[in-house]
């Protein structure tokens, strides 16, 4: 055949455009100017571009609370990888952290493409960004998978019961019995996806209100530092199609129902743990990085890492269509998968003298061959 | 034209008419050495294939060329199975039609094995089976299979597995097998564990010794030592598929379950944990996960070959068609994948334990909305390892997914093949920009054609570079990788996926091509059914018959190709599907030639035969 030339052949100086790309805009570094995170960035550099979305989305105040939490914790925007399925919700990584790369996949299918990517790289956080139809329809499959194999990545579900982008047709999170304009009546039971994602063993699940900001970025920073899936189901309003203010999926609702469980604090592993709650109130647990998240229990008294606890407790808030909000459990134990799969050096960044055996090696499997 | 046919043609009626297909005359005595072919017929999960193997091993170290067969039904357990084993001294590796032969050991198929064995042939049974007739032109032989297996095992539930080494025996006596390779077999099959070896050849010996002192030889089979396998090996393609990904580099795949394409990702996990533990860390060097389905297979292969790892999956069929959404977005987003499909009988579960080459046109297409691939079309084990590297580089230069078209056949039989060649040619990582590279670089546009061959240069998650990240999409993008829906974006990006495909029809694999002067008909091939056409081209040529032959290697085709028709009068396409895909894509290749290119299908799930390439192309040629 044609030889196929070696590497990297031609120098790419050659990439030199015409027109050239906009860069993404980046701080002076080092300046220790007023709005600079712990690595001398400015929130700008979290930026994306601008969202095309509904004005008054809920998809868009949750990608804005992205860009606070990892610019607050800082993390180099090189070290996050998007991911995201279709919808309007699986649009919106391309709204937040131009710097980051990002794939937006197939419909229902980021779990897979997120795994292949974040096995190929494991030193890489994933950030997946999904919606309630691409999660709890056509993917509700991987969704299963990724959580029973405990890929060390966020997943977020944007969740407004509705299919945002084909124009507001149910999906299988809204409420039996809803009615809407296009829709008609929606005649089956939600599934309620941080059960499901409890019951697949997932370590880490908390569902919050995209009208919550405060608690959006608090539980996204803790998510952020886990040890494998976290799953984020945030209810996250269509003012398109699904924000009447009958909808336990609207503004309204959210804001008149929206019922903490717990309180939370988050302690980065650099900083000092200043506990403003009266003692036995609290309780913390420790993740991956060494950070912490320091809870406050309120009146129901929910222990988020009894995992019995958290299924009686959205068992009982599907039934009577409470909004619970907050951590709902936590395990941080279970080993992520590329710790299963006793991962070191990214699978991707080996060459030819790791990646092909020795000649020796071949000889004596064929001689094992006559 | 001239037709200088030294037979008359017999084809008209195309049933199995012997092209001199068999050698034996009813009950002739004059000796018959190492050509014929000899079938088992057993149950499934009776431990057969432990046995047929060993046979298999010992013709072959013997020097005389065979080749293995399975016939085997979708079950587990209890349904009729048969292995074939040819022996050809003139190295004729492809399946044959008649069987001398004849082994049965299961009671419900013996009518028609007693059917199928050739005049003159052997029939050996096991005696309690009733005969319900004697045909007056066989050689009977009654074994007494379960009595010895009762002597040497005491456990009912081992005796079948017992049984099987009883027949080894016997033939291995009958025929003049040499027992010493026969325990060879036995410690290559067993790994050198004496005690299995010991309690198996204390059974063939017995048997051996039985048949001995009670068969009489009649019939006239005889194996003879030669020297024709020296240097060469025995593997089945998707082991050698295996061991090629391991040599290119292999660093994920993603698999799930089917036949008969799971044996690859096997002998992925037997081989990788030797193979590829990086020494400095003792970590390994690559990941294997058995998916939830297809679907997700392909997408974890997606997602690590955009992240930079060598990344495979390996189904068949069905699992093809569940891949299809991925394959578009694989072609559109330019991330390279290597798909193996092992072919299998479709559509729909079809027979899956059949073979057939009915997934080209499929592959080549797979995807909606002018979606397109390069295929890679191994012909023997040898290539099976060769293509095995090689479509990782052609995948990472190319960018995009590449299919590699393998069948039940290749995959799943026992395959001499000279020794695999070590890969020589540095592996070709393509165009991926470093850090500093990308600093360097005014303006990263990950789909710009920098160099005229459609391919862009691209950047690998983990570029720590603030200029080198780009968002991937299926939908619509421009050149840096925007979003985009202008018209103008949206075509000079598919043109440039077109300019793309011209490079992978320069890089792919060139067809090998046997021009036969002065002939005025060529045969086109592909894959498992390379052995077929060659000996067929042999039993032409005694009927006066000279056919140049092209072995397609590759899709997209190449001027070669082009070429070829070009310098023959009638071209035939063989291959074993039956809608004539290969047929109908080089019509489509070279429509000009359209007229002269005529199918030569078939598609019964058994690999095919020489005798019915020859009949098929002199019933045609009648025609013209
Ligand atoms: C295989 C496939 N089927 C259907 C579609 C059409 N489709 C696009 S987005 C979408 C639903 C998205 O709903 P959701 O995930 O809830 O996202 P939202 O728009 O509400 O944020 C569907 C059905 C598609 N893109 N792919
Ligand atoms: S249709 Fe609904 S989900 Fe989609 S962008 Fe508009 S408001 Fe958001
Ligand atoms: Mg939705």
């Amino acid at each position: 055949m044609t030889a196929i030339k070696n590497g990297i052949t031609a120098g790419n100086g050659a990439q030199a455009t015409t027109t050239p790309a906009p860069l993404p805009k980046m701080s002076a570094p080092g300046a220790s100017t007023a709005g600079v995170n712990i690595i001398g960035l400015v929130k700008a550099d979290y930026k994306g571009l601008e969202s095309t979305l509904c004005n008054g989305c809920g998809h868009d105040s949750i990608s804005s609370q992205i860009i606070t939490a990892c610019y607050e914790l800082g993390v180099k925007p090189e070290h996050i990888v998007k991911f995201s399925g279709i919808g309007c919700s699986s649009k919106s990584p391309a709204y937040f952290m131009s710097r980051s790369f990002g794939f937006n996949a197939l419909h229902g299918r980021m779990p897979s493409v997120a795994q292949g990517a974040l096995l190929a790289n494991h030193t890489l956080q994933g950030l997946g960004v999904s919606g309630d139809g691409d999660t709890g329809s056509i993917g509700l499959g991987q969704f299963m998978h990724l959580i029973r194999r405990n890929l060390r990545m966020v997943y977020i579900i944007e969740n407004n019961g509705v299919y945002g982008l084909t124009k507001g047709q149910f999906s299988a999170t809204a409420d039996v019995g809803q009615e809407l304009k296009h829709a008609g009546r929606n005649e089956f039971p939600p599934i309620d996806l941080c059960r499901a994602a409890i019951v697949a063993d997932c370590g880490f699940v908390a569902r919050s209100f995209a009208g919550d900001p405060k608690q959006v970025v608090t539980l996204l920073k803790a998510a952020l530092c886990h040890r494998g899936t976290a799953v984020l189901d945030i209810i996250s309003p269509c003012v398109t199609f699904n924000n009447r203010d009958d909808s336990t999926k609207s503004y309204a609702w959210g804001k008149a129902h929206d019922e903490r469980i717990n309180d939370i604090g988050f302690v980065m592993s650099q900083e000092e743990i200043r506990v403003d709650y009266a003692e036995g109130e609290t309780k913390e647990v420790e993740l991956f990085d060494g950070s912490k998240i320091v809870l406050k229990k309120l009146d129901g008294s929910h222990d988020p890492t009894d995992k019995q606890a958290a299924l009686r407790l959205l068992t009982e808030a599907h039934e009577k269509q409470l909004f619970i909000t907050g951590l709902l459990y936590i395990n941080t134990e279970r080993p992520n998968l590329a710790e299963t799969y006793h991962l070191v050096k990214p699978i991707a960044s080996y060459q030819q003298d790791k990646l092909r055996p020795s000649r020796e090696s071949l000889q004596k499997i064929m001689s094992a061959m006559y | 034209m001239l037709r200088d046919y030294t037979a008359p043609i017999t084809a008209a009626p195309r049933t199995p008419q012997p092209v001199q297909e068999t050698s034996a005359s009813p009950l002739q005595r004059e000796p018959i050495v190492n050509d014929f072919a000899i079938t088992v017929a057993t149950k499934n999960g009776s431990g057969s294939q432990t046995s047929n193997a060993i046979l298999l091993r010992a013709l072959f170290k013997m020097g005389i060329p065979v080749s293995g067969k399975n016939l085997f039904p979708s079950n587990i357990q209890g349904r009729p199975t048969w292995y074939t084993i040819r022996l050809s001294k003139d190295g004729y590796l492809a399946r044959r039609e008649t069987t001398e032969i004849m082994i049965v050991l299961n009671p419900d198929t013996i009518l028609e094995d007693h059917q199928n064995t050739a005049p003159g042939g052997v029939f050996m049974y096991a005696d309690d089976i009733k005969l319900p007739v004697r045909r007056s032109d066989l050689h009977y032989y009654a074994i007494p299979v379960k009595e010895m297996a009762r002597q040497h095992e005491s456990d009912p539930k081992l005796r079948t597995y017992v049984a099987n080494m009883v027949y080894v025996g016997a033939i291995a006596q009958l025929l003049g097998i040499d027992l010493n390779e026969i325990e060879a077999a036995l410690m290559f099959h067993f790994k050198g564990k004496p005690k299995p070896v010991e309690s198996n050849m204390k059974v063939v010996r017995a048997a051996a010794a039985w048949a001995a002192e009670h068969l009489i030889k009649t019939d006239p089979y005889r194996v003879e030592r030669m020297d024709k396998t020296k240097g060469q090996i025995m593997i089945d393609g998707n082991t050698a598929a295996a061991l090629g990904a391991i040599y290119g580099g292999v660093g994920f795949a993603a698999w799930y379950p089917i036949t008969p394409a799971t044996s690859l990702a096997d002998a992925l996990n037997e081989y990788l944990p030797k193979l590829r533990m990086d020494p400095e860390t003792q970590a390994p060097t690559y990941v294997v996960v058995q998916a939830e389905d297809e679907l997700a297979a392909l997408g974890m292969v997606m997602g690590a070959g955009w992240a930079g790892a060598r990344a495979m999956t390996s189904t068949s069929g069905p699992g093809i068609s569940l891949m299809a959404e991925f394959a578009g977005l694989g072609y559109f987003a330019e991330i390279p994948a290597v798909i193996w499909d092992v072919q299998r009988m479709g559509p729909a579960t079809g027979l899956p334990t059949r073979v057939s080459q009915g997934d080209i046109i499929a592959a080549y297409w797979l995807g909606h909305g002018d979606t397109k691939h390069p295929v890679l079309l191994p012909g023997s084990v040898y290539e099976c390892f060769e293509f095995g590297w090689r479509a990782f580089d052609l995948a990472e230069r190319l960018q995009t997914p590449v299919f590699v078209l393998s069948d039940l056949d290749l995959g799943m039989n026992q395959w001499m093949s000279k020794p695999f060649d070590y890969p020589e040619e540095p592996m070709d990582r393509g165009k991926v920009l470093t850090e500093e590279q990308v600093n360097a670089t005014k303006g990263f546009a990950r789909y710009k054609d920098v160099d005229g061959d459609g391919i862009g240069w691209r950047t690998l998650p983990g570029n720590e570079s603030p200029y080198a990240a780009y968002f991937t999409r299926g939908s619509g993008h421009n050149e840096r990788a925007m979003l985009s829906e202008r018209a103008d974006d949206w075509e000079n990006n598919m043109d440039r996926l077109a300019r793309k495909f011209e490079t992978a029809r320069k890089l792919m694999p060139p067809p090998v091509i046997e021009m036969v002067e002065g002939a005025e008909i060529g045969i086109i091939g592909f894959g498992s059914t390379d052995p077929a056409i060659q000996e067929a081209r042999a039993m032409l040529e005694t009927k006066g018959i000279r056919a140049s032959y092209l072995r397609l290697r590759a899709l997209p085709m190449n001027d070669d190709v082009t070429m070829f028709l070009a310098s023959h009068k009638r071209i035939y396409v063989v291959e074993l599907n039956s809608d004539a895909q290969l047929c109908q894509l080089i019509r489509l290749h070279s429509p000009k030639d359209a007229e002269k290119v005529y199918p030569a299908n078939h598609n019964d799930g058994l690999p095919l035969t020489a005798h019915w390439i020859t009949e098929e192309i002199l019933y045609q040629e009648t025609r013209h």
